[in-house]
C-alpha cells in the first residue's frame, strides 16, 4: 500500500474540569497535522478545549474481559490493523 | 466454543470490540458494510455539493456547506470504525475504485435544481436518520459508538432539506414547481434506500442473529413513509404514488409497488450517475497522491532530522 | 460614501475567497484536508456575512444578500488575489498564504479602530485567520520541502501569485481618509512584517522568493481580473433569475 499514512487516535477534552475522551481517530503525516486535523474533524461543534493525539502503535492495551488469546496475543496492537504489521520484505499479496 | 460465546454476548445486548473473538463471516460482513456505509457518506457529498457554488443566499451557502462538510466526517468515522476490524482505508477505497464495493445508490441521481437539495436534505437524510437510529444499537462496538455520534450530527440536515422545501412550496408558483419536481424525482428513490424486501435480501439471516442488523428493511421503510407523508402534507405538496393509501386496520400507510427493474439496475452500476460519481472520487484521489507523497516525505525528512 | 466602500473591500475579499475554496469539497486530496478547507470556507463566509450586515446598515437600503447577489463585476472590490482560479493544491496554499498573512497583519490592526462594529468584526476574525495562517503555513512547509514534484508545483505557484501581492499594501484615496480616521488601517505600513513572515516561511520551505515585477492593481476601482465575471455568474444565478423569490 503506497498511501501508508500514519493513523492517530484522538482524545478530546471539552471542558477544562473533564478528563479527555476517545473520540476516534484520523490519518495524518506527522503530528502537527494530525492535531490540526484533529481540530477540523473533532470540534466543528466547539467540543473541545484541549485535543491529544497519540499514534494508535504507541497504545498499549489490556487484553479483552474474556481473556481469550486465540488471535493476536500480544496486547500492544489495539486493532486488527494491517499496518501494523511488518510484513518480510519482498512479500507480495499479504 | 468461541462461537458459543460470542452467541452469548451478542443475545445478552453486550457489544462485540475489536480484540474479541469474533467469526470471520461477521468481520466480514461488517467490513461490507461499514465501508459501504462509509463510501455513500463520501460519494454523498458530490450530489449536495453540486450547488454550494449556486446557494441563492448566504445563510444556505453556509448551512449547505456545513452539512456537506459534516458528510465527509461521517465517511471518517466510518472508515475508522472499519479499519478496527483489521483493514486499511487505502484498501477500502481501492475496493470502491475497483468496483468490489458499493455505495447507496440514492446518490446515482443527479441534483438538477435548487430544490433538489430540499429533497434530499429532508427525504435521503430522512431515511438515512431512520436506519442510522436504528443501527446505534448494533452489536459492534466502534459501528454503534459511530453511530451514535452520527444521530447526534444528522439532526440539522433532516430539517435543513425540509425548510427549504417548505420555503419553496409557500413561494411563488416557480419555486413551487420547483418543488414539487424535486419530491417527484426523490421519492422514490429515497424509498429504495431500504433496500431489497427482506424476501429478497440473502443476508438478513446473519445481520439479524448477530444483531448488526436491528430492524427489517420493510419495517424500516414502513416507519419512514408512515413519518413521512405527513410532511409532504404540512407542505402543500404532493407524492407521486397514486396507491398511497392509510390502512386503518394495519395502522400504517398502504403504498404502491417499488419500480425493481430501476432498483437493481442501479445498484448493479446501471443509473444516471454511477460513473461520474466514480470518476470524481477516482480523480480527486489521483490528483490528490503528489499532496500526500509530499507530506509523507517530509515527515519522513523530520523524523531523521529530530533521531 | 467611504466607510460603506471601505466595508465592502473587506467584505468582498473573504466572500470571493470563500467562494473559491468551497470548490474544494469532494476533492481534497484527503479526506481531513477537505474538512480543513470547508472549515476555511465557512470561516470566511462567516467573515463575509459579518461585513456585510454592517454594509447593509450603512447602505441602508440593499440587504447583505442583495449586496452579495445583485452587484456586477465592476461593483466588487475584492482583492485580486482571491479571486483567481484553485489550480492545484500548491496554487491554493499559496493564495491561502499570501492571503492569510496579510489578513492577520491587517486584522491585527483594524482591531484598533474607532468604528466600533470593525473593531469588533476584527477581533473575531482575527481568531480564525490566526487558525488559516498556520494551516496555510504548515502546508507551505510540506509542499516546499516534500518531493521535487511538490516543490516545483508551489514555486510555480509563488511565481504566479506574487504578481498579485502588490495590492495588498495600495493606499487610495479611501484608504488615506479612513486611516487617518483612525478608522481603517495603513495598509503600506503592513508591508515590512508581511515580507518578513512570508520570507521567513519560503525560507524555510526551501523556496525562492520571486523578484517583484508588473503587480496587479485596480480592485479598489472595480477592476477585476476575466475571473472575477465567471465566479459571480455562477455565484448570483438563482436570485438573479428568480428576482421576485425568497429563499
Amino acid at each position: 500500500m503506497s498511501d501508508n499514512t500514519k493513523v492517530w487516535e484522538v482524545f478530546i477534552q471539552s471542558k477544562n474540569v473533564l478528563a479527555h475522551k476517545h473520540v476516534g481517530n484520523l490519518h495524518a503525516p506527522d503530528k502537527e497535522m494530525a492535531l490540526q486535523n484533529a481540530r477540523d474533524l473533532y470540534t466543528r461543534r466547539n467540543e473541545g478545549s484541549c485535543i491529544w493525539v497519540v499514534k494508535a502503535e504507541h497504545i498499549i492495551s489490556s487484553e479483552s474481559e474474556d481473556g481469550e488469546a486465540f488471535f493476536d496475543p500480544s496486547n500492544d496492537k489495539i486493532y486488527r490493523h494491517p499496518t501494523f504489521y511488518t510484513m518480510p520484505k519482498g512479500s507480495k499479496y499479504i | 466454543m468461541n462461537e458459543q460465546k460470542f452467541q452469548e454476548k451478542i443475545d445478552l445486548e453486550r457489544k462485540i470490540e475489536p480484540k474479541d473473538w469474533m467469526p470471520e463471516e461477521y468481520r466480514s460482513h461488517l467490513i461490507r458494510q461499514i465501508s459501504q456505509h462509509a463510501h455513500s457518506e463520501i460519494i454523498g457529498m458530490q450530489p449536495e455539493g453540486n450547488w454550494i457554488s449556486r446557494a441563492p443566499s448566504l445563510r444556505a451557502k453556509m448551512i449547505l456547506l456545513a452539512k456537506v462538510q459534516d458528510e465527509a466526517g461521517h465517511g471518517l468515522y466510518l472508515y475508522s470504525a472499519c479499519e478496527t476490524l483489521g483493514i486499511s482505508r487505502e484498501e477500502l477505497v481501492q475496493q470502491l475504485h475497483d468496483g468490489k464495493a458499493k455505495y447507496s445508490s440514492i446518490f446515482n441521481y443527479p441534483t438538477l435544481s435548487w430544490a433538489d437539495m430540499g429533497a434530499v436534505g429532508w427525504l435521503v437524510d430522512g431515511a438515512a436518520i431512520v436506519n442510522q437510529v436504528s443501527l446505534q444499537r448494533t452489536s459492534y462496538g466502534p459501528y454503534s459508538r459511530g453511530m451514535v455520534k452520527i444521530c447526534k450530527e444528522e439532526s440539522f440536515h433532516q430539517r435543513q432539506g425540509y425548510e427549504i422545501m417548505a420555503e419553496m412550496a409557500k413561494g411563488t408558483p416557480e419555486q413551487k414547481e420547483m418543488a414539487q419536481d424535486a419530491l417527484n424525482r426523490f421519492w422514490w428513490p429515497s424509498i429504495m434506500m431500504f433496500g431489497p424486501q427482506d424476501s429478497d435480501s440473502p443476508r438478513t439471516g446473519n445481520a439479524m442473529k448477530w444483531k448488526i442488523k436491528r430492524q427489517f428493511n420493510d419495517e424500516l421503510r414502513q416507519k419512514f413513509i408512515d413519518q413521512t407523508v405527513g410532511q409532504v402534507k404540512v407542505i402543500g405538496l404532493e407524492i407521486p404514488d397514486p396507491d398511497l393509501k392509510w390502512n386503518e386496520e394495519r395502522g400504517h400507510y398502504d403504498f404502491g409497488e417499488m419500480n425493481w427493474d430501476e432498483f437493481w439496475s442501479v445498484v448493479n452500476g446501471n443509473g444516471p450517475c454511477n460513473i461520474q460519481r466514480l470518476d470524481h472520487h477516482k480523480k480527486a484521489h489521483s490528483e490528490g497522491e503528489w499532496v500526500r507523497k509530499a507530506a509523507r516525505s517530509y515527515s519522513k525528512k523530520q523524523e531523521i532530522i529530530n533521531a | 460614501m467611504s466607510l460603506l466602500n471601505y466595508t465592502l473591500r473587506i467584505a468582498d475579499s473573504s466572500l470571493i475567497l470563500a467562494q473559491r475554496i468551497s470548490g474544494w469539497c469532494s476533492k481534497g486530496p484527503t479526506l481531513e484536508e477537505d474538512i480543513a478547507l470547508s472549515n476555511i470556507a465557512l470561516d470566511l463566509f462567516g467573515q463575509a456575512n459579518g461585513f456585510l450586515e454592517y454594509a447593509s446598515k450603512l447602505d441602508g437600503n440593499k440587504t447583505p444578500d442583495q449586496l452579495a447577489f445583485n452587484r456586477n463585476e465592476r461593483e466588487f472590490f475584492n482583492l485580486q488575489i482571491t479571486e483567481q482560479e484553485n489550480g492545484n493544491f500548491a496554487d491554493t496554499i499559496v493564495r491561502q498564504f499570501f492571503f492569510s498573512t496579510y489578513s492577520f497583519l491587517f486584522y491585527t490592526e483594524l482591531s484598533k479602530s474607532t468604528d466600533e462594529t470593525l473593531a469588533a468584526l476584527a477581533v473575531k476574525s482575527l481568531k480564525e485567520v490566526k487558525y488559516h495562517l498556520q494551516h496555510s503555513k504548515s502546508w507551505m512547509l510540506r509542499l516546499g520541502d516534500g518531493t521535487e514534484e511538490s516543490k516545483q508545483k508551489t514555486q510555480t505557484a509563488l511565481q504566479y501569485f506574487w504578481q498579485f501581492t502588490g495590492e495588498l499594501f495600495e493606499m487610495d484615496e479611501v484608504d488615506m481618509e479612513m486611516s487617518k480616521s483612525g478608522i481603517g488601517v495603513g495598509n503600506s505600513e503592513l508591508k515590512t512584517n508581511w515580507d518578513k513572515m512570508v520570507n521567513e516561511v519560503i525560507d524555510q520551505s526551501t523556496l525562492e522568493r520571486p523578484v517583484d515585477a508588473y503587480m496587479q492593481t485596480g480592485s479598489k476601482k472595480g477592476l477585476h481580473t476575466e475571473y472575477l465575471g465567471h465566479l459571480l455568474s455562477e455565484m448570483q444565478y438563482l436570485p438573479r433569475a428568480y428576482p421576485n423569490a425568497k429563499w
